[in-house]
């Protein structure tokens, strides 16, 4: 019998139809990758298990978890599986873990309410499982804070609690999407170390193909509260049976085909000698006091970005790649003029933006906007579409009247794909890929020659991210924008870039046209981002060498 | 998982359409209406005098004469209580706005600045706070003389430090964000950045803070008030009402009860307002009611 045997599982929540007929089964010490688009009803599927639904939520079918129906538990039964049997791995670390409690505790809370067992032999399972996820007890003690970890270290932290107790089942529901590359291969490894080891059954909730395929066993696909496709993870990988399924996989490699055709432009340099280049950064550094430790005692400053030098030509765009932490976001909030340089000089348009006062940058940001990161947090929920949209034209020599104003707008709106009736709506009114589409709306509206986009795609699924790359390739072509593009992942600064920045530790340790460095990399930051990128073929090829592998060694016990 | 449920679009119809449906709010403004109506209304009509005395008539029961009975002085309740109204609304409406008009700006510009212009202020701040504030009033009004303006200014001089933390705190919170980077990016200067983003998406957090404000001043007020460093005699006000019932509460428990709905219903009405505001106010809560 299977471990997790779910039979026909629908959920509808007020009303609203979230699940419909989800089949699905897992076996102990298999990996079962979930893959859909935000609203798929992946995570519902993983919260259905754990009977953690919101209120007014209303369940049918049967979830046959070790030989138990998850649906007609009572709490008290619930109580005791989560955490115990049950282990969940959620997708934010920085908001999984209580602030005020140390690792330590948090790890051990578990280990103490579900066996009953004193303090000093929970600590002692805590420090053990520590060790096993990579925090040994030498460097990471149980007395540290979640603040004191990176998002990779705090995300070791909650895989630490969800195996402590060896749970027969694992959920995790996009357990990398909020981490760089890097850290999202390490963290993967991790997980299917601990799957082996243990003999879990893992249930793997992603929206990226790529990420998943090298580690599951068996991939769902899932739509609209649907089950698409499921099966081995190379036959559906390969076959690609499914429409579905195959935009999902071609999503995760996306090139915009724009770019295609334009591919042997005339690829400018970075050593450009054309006559001057719209941005100039000349070794710029800056630097953050460090933390207060007394009236007159400071730590060492933490230098952010140090000595950085480049330029961006007109129309050209240039990828700014690196781990989180590196620097790259205070180098582009440097650049926008939102926070000062502690040394060096930036130059745009002819001018020193970097010295100039807030009241005469007015000129310089009209040419130069900026696309956030979080779709959500980039918009006052309180305005509507049209105030919003509108924002910059504030920084027009003469304000435009009202309808004029409008028909900036509508005129935005459309070059972004959006209806010109979308302005009198509110930003929560739209998806998450929508909302980008706003905010490039509003960094457009004043015309700019430079956009500086900090992450704009990765809070995105794979499929919406292919959509507004196409959007930013296509705006490039058109109007001739040039992009400092910042982004951890490689395979989004390949989709637009012409050329590649690559940062560490707050400086550039490499920099050339994109595909050359993609291809050939030289420094061991670049060589890390290129080795950590998910790449469909790549791990079809690893996991058809695996086999092989596997199918030669001679049968042991 | 929640698109779907959020793409049905919003009709979109002002203020009113949204409020009427608002079941708190409407709630909330009949109430406070009626209570400031009943204080209007005491300018040119009450149902007895309040300044005449009838010890032949001291507290009486409920009665067609007096619905809500008499006080010890023989007075009729309901007409105190209407009379009485004006003076606890007037401090506690005048002071909650001493308090934001002071102290929100105070609070926002704190926050815009940081830095030690933002320590500065919010240490000043914390000296305020510090004072025993009904103590001080009584400072206050020895010094100046007991009044009801007296009360005023003294009650309303410890809301300022209230409405500045609280309105330090949401804006603080709020800078970060990335929209507010993105209004900076589009040129705007803090005060503007303020008027427009910060001080619409704390305005529910200063709505909760005011109706609490609020009840506080009308209990602020009843303590001067008895003290007899508020409200002066022989003008009622709600606070005093009470505490001249307080030694009669066994022979007539009607005298604190009446005082005491008048001071919950207004307290409540305001809060439901307040609540019934904030989520019209905000565009994300109009479809959940």
């Amino acid at each position: 019998m299977s471990l997790l045997e779910i039979e026909n599982l629908t959920l509808s929540i007020g009303g609203a139809s979230i699940l419909k007929g989800v089949d699905l089964s897992l076996e102990a010490g298999e990996v079962m990758a979930v893959v859909g688009e935000s609203g798929s009803g992946k995570s519902m599927t993983a919260l259905t298990l754990m009977q953690l639904l919101p209120p007014g939520s209303k369940t049918g079918g049967r979830v046959i978890f070790d030989g138990q129906d998850l649906l007609k538990a009572s709490e008290a039964d619930m109580l005791r599986l989560r955490g115990d049997d049950i282990g969940m791995v959620f997708q934010e670390p920085m908001t999984a873990l209580n602030p005020v409690k140390t690792i330590g505790e948090q790890v051990a809370e578990g280990i103490r309410w579900h066996t009953r067992v004193g303090r000093a032999e929970a600590e002692q399972r805590a420090a053990a499982m520590l060790d096993r996820v990579g925090l040994p007890q030498s460097k990471f003690p149980l007395s540290r804070y979640p603040h004191q970890l990176s998002g990779g270290q705090r995300q070791r932290v909650v895989i630490a609690i969800a195996c402590a107790l060896n749970p027969k089942l694992l959920i995790a529901d996009e357990p990398t999407t909020a981490l760089d590359v890097v850290l999202q291969k390490q963290i993967l490894d991790l997980l299917r170390d601990l799957v082996e080891e243990k003999r879990m059954g893992l249930l793997l909730i992603s929206h990226d193909l790529a990420v998943v395929a090298e580690m599951a066993d068996r991939i769902t696909i899932m739509r609209h509260g649907e089950v698409v496709e499921a099966g081995e993870t190379s036959a559906i990988l390969q076959a690609k049976a499914h429409a579905y399924t195959k935009q999902l996989a071609e999503a995760s490699a996306h090139v915009p085909s724009v770019r295609v055709a334009a591919a042997p432009k005339t690829t400018p340099s970075l050593a450009t000698d054309a006559p001057r280049p719209l941005l100039e950064v000349q070794s710029l550094s800056r630097e953050y006091p460090g933390r207060r430790t007394g009236i007159f005692s400071r730590e060492a400053p933490f230098r952010a970005v140090r000595d950085v030098s480049f330029s961006v030509g007109h129309g050209q765009s240039v990828a700014l790649v690196g781990r989180s932490g590196c620097g790259k976001s205070t180098l582009a909030r440097v650049i926008l003029a939102l926070d000062r340089p502690t040394g060096g000089s930036i130059t745009f348009d002819g001018q020193r933006i970097d010295i100039l006062p807030d009241a005469k940058l007015r000129a310089a940001r009209r040419n130069m906007q900026v696309v956030f990161q979080d779709p959500y947090g980039s918009f006052d929920p309180r305005h509507r579409v049209e105030r919003l949209v509108s924002e910059p034209l504030h920084l027009l020599e003469n304000k435009p009247d009202r309808d004029e104003r409008r028909t900036l707008v509508e005129t935005a709106l459309e070059e972004v794909g959006l209806a010109a009736s979308d302005m009198e709506k509110y930003p929560h009114e739209f998806s998450g890929g929508q909302r980008q589409r706003l905010s490039i709306a509003r960094a457009l509206i004043t015309k700019p020659k430079l956009i500086v986009a900090d992450e704009p795609v990765s809070a995105l699924d794979v499929s919406i991210r292919a959509q507004v790359l196409d959007l930013f390739a296509d705006l490039n072509a058109r109007l001739g924008v040039a992009y400092v593009f910042i982004t951890h992942d490689l395979t989004v600064a390949r989709a637009i870039t012409d050329d590649v920045l690559v940062m560490h530790d707050g400086e550039i340790v490499e920099r050339g046209p994109t595909g050359a460095i993609l291809d050939n990399p030289q420094s061991d930051a670049a060589k890390a981002l290129v080795a950590a990128a998910p790449d469909l073929d790549r791990a079809l090829a690893a996991r058809s060498r695996t086999k092989r592998a596997e199918a030669l060694r001679p049968i042991s016990g | 998982m929640t698109d779907a449920a959020l793409d049905q679009p919003l009709p979109d119809d002002g203020f009113w359409r949204h409020a009427l449906r608002n079941r708190s709010f409407v709630i909330g403004a009949v109430l406070t209406l009626l209570i400031a109506t009943m204080a209007l209304v005491s300018f040119f009509w009450t149902p007895y005098s309040v300044f005449e005395l009838a010890v032949a008539n001291r507290m009486k029961g409920l009665s067609a004469e007096h619905w809500f009975g008499t006080d010890h002085f023989g007075r009729d309740l309901l007409s105190m209580i209407m009379v009485g109204a004006r003076a606890s609304i007037a401090v506690a409406v005048v002071a909650v706005g001493i308090g934001i008009v002071l102290g929100v700006p105070l609070g926002c510009y704190a926050a815009a600045r940081g830095g030690w212009i933002d320590e500065a202020l919010m240490r000043v701040n914390d000296l305020v706070f510090a004072f025993p504030a009904l103590l001080s009033a009584v400072m206050i009004t020895a010094i100046f003389g007991p009044s009801a303006t007296n009360a005023i200014i003294a009650i309303g001089i410890f809301n300022i430090p209230v409405f500045a933390r609280v309105a330090r705190a949401g804006a603080l919170s709020l800078w970060p964000r990335e929209f507010i980077l993105a209004a900076r990016a589009a040129g705007k200067s803090k005060g503007l950045i303020t008027v427009e983003h910060i001080l619409p998406n704390i305005i529910s957090l200063l709505l909760v803070q005011g109706t609490i404000q609020f009840a506080l001043g009308i209990l602020a007020e009843a303590g001067l008030s008895y003290l007899g460093l508020g409200t002066q005699p022989p003008m009622p006000s709600w606070g005093r009402m009470l505490f001249d019932a307080q030694t009669r509460m066994m022979a007539a428990p009607h005298l604190a009860l009446f005082p005491g709905f008048a001071i919950v219903l207004t307290v409540l009405g305001l809060n439901l307002l307040g609540d019934g505001l904030r989520d019209i106010l905000d565009p994300r809560l109009r479809r959940v009611r």
